[in-house]
C-alpha cells in the first residue's frame, strides 16, 4: 500500500530579518538620517520536519523562538530567506489560490472578522472569496453554529462580542472553506478556562471528524497536553525537539511527582526516603520528587509510614519540562 | 473519518482555475459586504464626502472673477457649470486605499487579505467601489440642483459624449485608485508612503483642473499638462460632461485615460508582486 505523502514538508527553512537599531536620543535620531545600522535577526534557522495528514502537532518555544514566523512562512505570508517548504502539495509563498483554499491561519492576536459588522457579514464575505457553493456553505455554517454554539452571535456587531465569542466566530470564519491544514497561533490566548476548554474540545473534534492537519502554538500547556500527541519545539530559531509529548516528558524530566495530603503533621525526617527529594512541605500538604525506578517502593513506604488522606502521582508539569528543555539548550 | 476537502469542482472547473475569473465571481459578494461596511460608517462617510468643498470655494472665487468679464471661454455660468461638474467627478471617483494599505502594512493586518485566494488589490478595489452608491446618493441631487440652477443646456447633449460620461467617471475612479495602490504598495519597502502620496496630491491639485480649468494655463504648459494622467483624473470627465470638448477630443481623451488605466494596473500588479516578498507581517 502506498504511504500517503506528508502534508507539510519543511527542509532547512530559514528566515532572517534585518532590524534597524538606534539608541534613544536626539543625537542618535540625527545620526540615523545618514547611517542606519542594522542587525540580522535569525528568526528561523534551518529547521526541518514533516507532518503527516491528520496529525495534531504542538509547535512550542519561548517568546521570540520563531514559532509564529514559521507558521507565517508555511501559510505563505512570509517569503523565506532560504530553504524550502511544501504544504498540501504547494510551495506556500507562490500563494496559488488552490493552496490558499486548502489552509487556514487563526492567530489569537490578529482578527479576521470585520470589526463593525456582524460575523454573518464576514462569513458571507468568505463565501464569496472562496467561491463556495451556497448549499455547501449553508451546511458547513449550520454545523459550525451548532458545534461552536454561535446562536445569537451572528447578527451582533463583532465589536460587541466578548473575546471568547469572537474567537469562536474567528474559528468558524476560518473553517467555512473546510481547509485541510489548520495553523492555530495561540487560539486560546486571553480566554477564560471554560472557553479555553470549549475551543480545545472543538479543535480536537474537528480534527477527528474531518482529518484536518493541525499545527498549534500556545503558551497554555493545557492546550498542548489536551490536543497534541506530537510536539515540535524550537528555541532561538533552531529545532530542539521533534517527537511525542510523552517521550519529551520522559527524556527531559524522567522523575515523577508524588503529592500527599496527610491526616496528621509529620517531621521532615519522616519523609526521608531513598531516591526521593522533598519539593515542598506546607502543613499537611507535601510534594516529593522520585525517580521512576524508586516510585513503587516510595509509594509503598509512604502509605505504610504515614496517615495518608490522598496521594497522587504525576508527571512533571509541561511548563517545567519545557523550561528544562530550553535551559539545557542554552547551556 | 471524512477527509476535509472542498466539494468536487463543478462544471466549468477549468474556468475556476483562472484567478481573474474567481475574482470576478467573488466581486458581487465583496461589493455587497463593502456596501454594508460603508453603511456602518455612514456618519463618518458623510462628513468625509462633505469635506469635498474645494470645488465650491473655487466656484465662488472664479464666478467673482468672471463678474467683471469672461476669462477665456469662461463666463460666470461656465465657471459655475465647470466647478459643479468638478464636484460631481470628485464625489464619484474618490478612493482611500492609500491609507488602508499603509495602516495594514504597518500593523501587520494585511495578512488577513493575503490569506484569501484572490488578489489583495482586488479586495481593496471592491471596498472602494462599494461606497459608490452612497456617493451617488449625494452626487445625484447635486446634479439635479445644478440642472435647475443653470438649466439642462449646461450638460453635453451629444449622445456619444453622454455615453462617454460613465466610462470617463469609472476611468477617473480607477486613475484615483491605482496610483494610490501603487504608492501604497511602496509602504512594503518604506513602512509609510503617505508623504509621497501627499506630493502626488499636490501635483493633482495643480494639474488636474481642480482649481483652474486647464485651458486657462499658458499654452506651452497646457500642452504638456494635457498628456499627464492628472487631466484624465478630473478635467477630461468634467469637460466632457459639460460639453466643453468636441466629440472627437472626448474620444481621444477617453483612449488616453484608459491607456493610463492599463499602464497603472500593470505597474500596480508588478509592484505588488515585488513588494509582497518584503511583507514582514509585524505585530504577532
Amino acid at each position: 500500500m502506498l504511504k500517503e505523502r506528508a502534508v507539510i514538508e519543511v527542509d532547512r527553512l530559514v528566515k532572517h530579518y534585518h532590524v534597524h537599531e538606534r539608541p534613544p536620543g536626539v543625537a542618535a535620531a540625527v545620526r540615523s538620517l545618514f547611517s542606519r545600522p542594522t542587525r540580522v535577526v535569525k528568526a528561523v534557522d534551518e529547521i526541518s520536519f514533516k507532518i503527516e495528514p491528520g496529525e495534531r502537532v504542538g509547535f512550542l518555544g519561548p517568546n521570540g523562538a520563531g514559532k509564529t514566523t514559521t507558521l507565517k512562512m508555511l501559510s505563505g505570508l512570509l517569503f523565506p530567506t532560504a530553504g524550502s517548504a511544501r504544504v498540501a502539495g504547494h510551495v506556500p509563498f507562490e500563494r496559488k489560490p488552490e493552496f490558499l483554499r486548502s489552509i487556514m491561519l487563526v492567530a489569537g492576536q490578529k482578527q479576521q472578522l470585520l470589526w463593525d459588522l456582524p460575523p454573518a457579514e464576514t462569513f458571507e464575505l468568505n463565501r464569496a472569496i472562496y467561491d463556495l457553493d451556497r448549499k455547501a456553505f449553508r451546511a458547513t455554517l449550520d454545523e459550525l453554529v451548532a458545534v461552536l454554539q454561535l446562536d445569537g452571535l451572528l447578527e451582533k456587531p463583532v465589536r460587541q462580542l466578548s473575546l471568547g465569542e469572537r474567537m469562536k466566530c474567528e474559528l468558524a470564519a476560518a473553517l467555512l472553506h473546510r481547509p485541510r491544514v489548520m495553523f492555530l497561533d495561540e487560539p486560546t490566548i486571553g480566554l477564560d478556562v471554560t472557553m479555553q476548554a470549549a475551543v480545545r474540545d472543538f479543535i480536537r473534534r474537528h480534527n477527528e471528524r474531518h482529518a484536518a492537519t493541525i499545527i498549534l502554538t500556545s503558551h497554555y500547556m493545557d492546550d498542548v497536553a489536551a490536543l497534541c500527541p506530537r510536539v515540535i519545539a524550537i528555541d532561538r530559531g533552531r529545532l530542539v525537539w521533534d517527537g511525542s509529548l510523552s517521550d519529551l516528558v520522559r527524556e527531559t524530566r524522567p522523575e515523577k511527582q508524588i503529592s500527599l495530603k496527610l491526616a496528621t503533621p509529620v517531621e521532615p525526617a519522616e519523609l526521608e526516603l531513598a531516591g526521593a527529594r522533598v519539593l515542598s512541605h506546607a502543613g499537611l500538604e507535601i510534594k516529593l520528587q522520585v525517580s521512576q525506578a524508586e516510585l513503587p517502593a516510595a509509594v509503598s513506604a509512604l502509605l505504610s509510614r504515614l496517615r495518608v488522606v490522598d496521594l497522587t502521582v504525576e508527571e512533571a508539569p509541561l511548563e517545567e519540562v519545557l523550561s528544562d528543555l530550553f535551559a539545557r539548550q542554552a547551556t | 473519518m471524512t477527509h476535509a476537502a472542498l466539494p468536487p469542482p463543478a462544471a466549468g472547473s477549468r474556468l475556476r482555475d483562472i484567478s481573474l475569473y474567481r475574482a470576478l465571481r467573488a466581486f458581487p459578494g465583496l461589493l455587497r459586504v463593502g456596501f454594508a461596511g460603508a453603511v456602518a460608517y455612514r456618519a463618518e462617510f458623510l462628513v468625509w464626502v462633505l469635506a469635498y468643498t474645494m470645488p465650491l470655494i473655487m466656484l465662488g472665487l472664479w464666478t467673482a472673477v468672471a463678474a467683471d468679464g469672461p476669462v477665456g471661454r469662461f463666463g460666470e455660468r461656465e465657471f459655475s457649470g465647470y466647478f459643479a461638474a468638478t464636484l460631481l467627478v470628485r464625489l464619484s471617483s474618490g478612493a482611500w486605499v492609500i491609507w488602508d494599505l499603509n495602516w495594514e502594512v504597518r500593523q501587520g493586518t494585511l495578512q488577513r487579505r493575503l490569506l484569501w485566494p484572490i488578489h489583495a488589490l482586488l479586495t481593496y478595489l471592491a471596498e472602494n467601489l462599494a461606497a459608490l452608491p452612497m456617493r451617488l446618493a449625494i452626487a445625484l441631487p447635486i446634479a439635479l440642483l445644478t440642472t435647475l440652477w443653470l438649466g439642462p443646456a449646461i450638460w453635453a447633449s451629444d449622445p456619444i459624449q453622454l455615453a462617454i460620461v460613465p466610462l470617463s467617471l469609472f476611468g477617473a475612479f480607477l486613475l484615483t485608485f491605482l496610483p494610490m495602490a501603487i504608492i501604497g504598495t511602496l509602504s512594503l519597502w518604506w513602512e509609510s508612503s503617505v508623504a509621497l502620496y501627499d506630493l502626488w496630491l499636490a501635483l493633482y491639485t495643480v494639474f488636474s483642473g481642480y482649481v483652474v480649468p486647464l485651458e486657462l494655463f499658458p499654452p506651452g504648459l497646457g500642452r504638456i499638462v494635457a498628456w499627464l494622467p492628472f487631466r484624465q483624473m478630473l478635467a477630461f470627465p468634467v469637460e466632457n460632461m459639460i460639453g466643453l470638448v468636441s466629440r472627437e477630443r472626448a474620444l481621444h481623451d477617453l483612449g488616453i485615460q484608459w491607456a493610463y488605466v492599463a499602464l497603472f494596473a500593470l505597474l500596480a500588479h508588478l509592484m505588488w508582486r515585488a513588494g509582497i516578498k518584503r511583507f514582514a507581517a509585524f505585530g504577532g
